[in-house]
């Protein structure tokens, strides 16, 4: 029930305070369904920020800008995780050159020590703790990793695999959209 | 501490970085859905002084990413409660306002803000509150202080990544300015994560990021000695 609308605008002209020699200046902007966007939102942009970055190849587009806006319509928990997935497919749908693609799953690990993927809010708050990760489509490497509440590190390292596997099921999600969307063109 | 108009305070340098943070204790009342629970506020700042890219005028992207990792690290450390912050349940109860000022930026941010938050709590002596039964008014005692109760001792070790392959720990501002990644690990003294924070850059393997957390353990240790050290040399006797 989470969803969050994703819109991608570029590679273009950048402002000239903005803009980097070698490279695509990648900028997020992150907007809650109520109020104003404040700090949470701005650690969150940050980490979006620095995920895109790492898998779009902005050299081959120097001197411009990247804009992804992202607006959450509902959130039912798994906030992150929905926006990394909202962020990756508007990648894919721009047509941006990237180096691999990423996708984002949520662990919540209850009281009694068993983990639930994509927890709902109330899964979430019940939780000890709640991580989330974003695992590249390349080895199924660690893109970023933030938690909330504090675990063990063999809870962690159980979330992390049970995230890597989860990731199969998204990327062939990505592969099915994809392949729908041109197949009747 | 080092700021003697602060209810608390401490200033830590690692390396080059040079963060002090300042404690100041008010009183409010508590908010309405939890009525026996005070607030814990972090403002980390970094102004133009510190180095050159910060410009002055609104807090940048850096400095509200750090405000809210900070605000984090308490909330899943749980090194205070905000239980133990309340004085009479629904009517008062103390603020913590937490300002973390960077006066010197030479990389690894994030730890120094993390011990400096540390050590300036430990060094907080709040007032006895008591609140008269006739008049409903809180009579604050200057004379008799106490320390706040802090549970857990959670320490900060920032990693730089290179590539996939390297790790350098505590890094300055020109490695972290090369590197392609940086991961963050915050432990407490029974050996558990209090965060992973690892905002994107190049991707880890899952091996990597567990040696990375053996590492902040081991850093763990040291850096408590290290505290515990220096606040004991400061406590009057």
């Amino acid at each position: 029930d989470t969803s969050v609308l994703a819109g991608l605008y570029g590679p273009a002209e950048a402002k000239i305070s903005k803009e980097l020699p070698d490279r695509a200046a990648l900028e997020v902007l992150l907007r809650p369904k109520v109020g104003l966007p404040g700090v949470l939102e701005r650690s969150r942009e940050q980490l979006l920020r620095q995920t895109c970055e790492a898998v779009v190849l902005g050299v081959l587009h120097p001197r411009t800008a990247i804009t992804l806006v992202l607006q959450v319509l509902s959130d039912a928990g798994s906030l992150l995780s929905c926006c990394l997935n909202a962020a990756c497919m508007a990648l894919l749908d721009a047509g941006l050159p990237l180096a691999a693609l990423f996708c984002g799953v949520t662990c919540a690990l209850q009281p009694d020590g068993t983990i639930l993927l994509d927890p709902t809010a109330r899964q979430e708050q019940e939780a000890r703790a709640i991580l989330t990760f974003a695992i590249a489509s390349s080895e199924r490497k660690v893109l970023m990793a933030n938690t909330k509440g504090s675990c063990s590190v063999e809870e962690m390292q159980q979330c992390l695999a049970a995230a890597q596997r989860a990731a199969d099921a998204v990327f062939q999600f990505y592969r099915d959209s994809v392949r729908r969307r041109y197949s009747k063109s | 501490g080092s700021i003697t108009t602060a209810d608390g305070s401490a200033l830590v340098k690692l390396g080059n970085t040079t963060v002090i943070c300042g404690v100041k204790a008010e009183l409010a009342a508590p908010a309405a859905d939890s009525a026996n629970k005070g607030y814990i506020v972090p403002n980390v700042e970094l102004p133009s002084l510190c180095a050159e890219r910060f410009r002055s005028g609104p807090p940048g992207e850096e400095a509200q990413a750090a405000s809210q990792f900070i605000a984090d690290v308490i909330e899943n450390s749980q090194m205070i409660m905000k239980e133990d912050l309340c004085i009479a349940s629904g009517k008062l109860a103390w603020v913590l306002y937490c300002d973390i000022i960077c006066l010197d930026y030479d990389g690894n941010l994030l730890d120094a803000s993390v011990f400096a938050l540390l050590a300036a709590l430990k060094n907080v002596q709040l007032p006895s509150v008591m609140i008269n039964e006739e008049s409903g008014l809180s009579e604050v005692n200057l004379k008799q202080k106490n320390p706040l109760i802090i549970r857990k001792h959670p320490v900060a070790t920032s990693f730089a990544v290179f590539d996939d392959t390297l790790l350098i720990v505590d890094p300055t501002a020109e490695e972290e300015d090369l590197a392609t990644g940086t991961v963050t690990i915050v432990t407490d003294e029974e050996g558990r994560l209090c965060s992973v924070h690892k905002p994107g850059g190049s991707p880890l393997t899952g091996a990597k990021l567990q040696d990375c957390i053996t590492r902040a353990i081991t850093r763990h240790k040291e850096v408590k000695k290290l505290i515990d050290k220096v606040i004991k040399s400061v406590t009057p006797k």
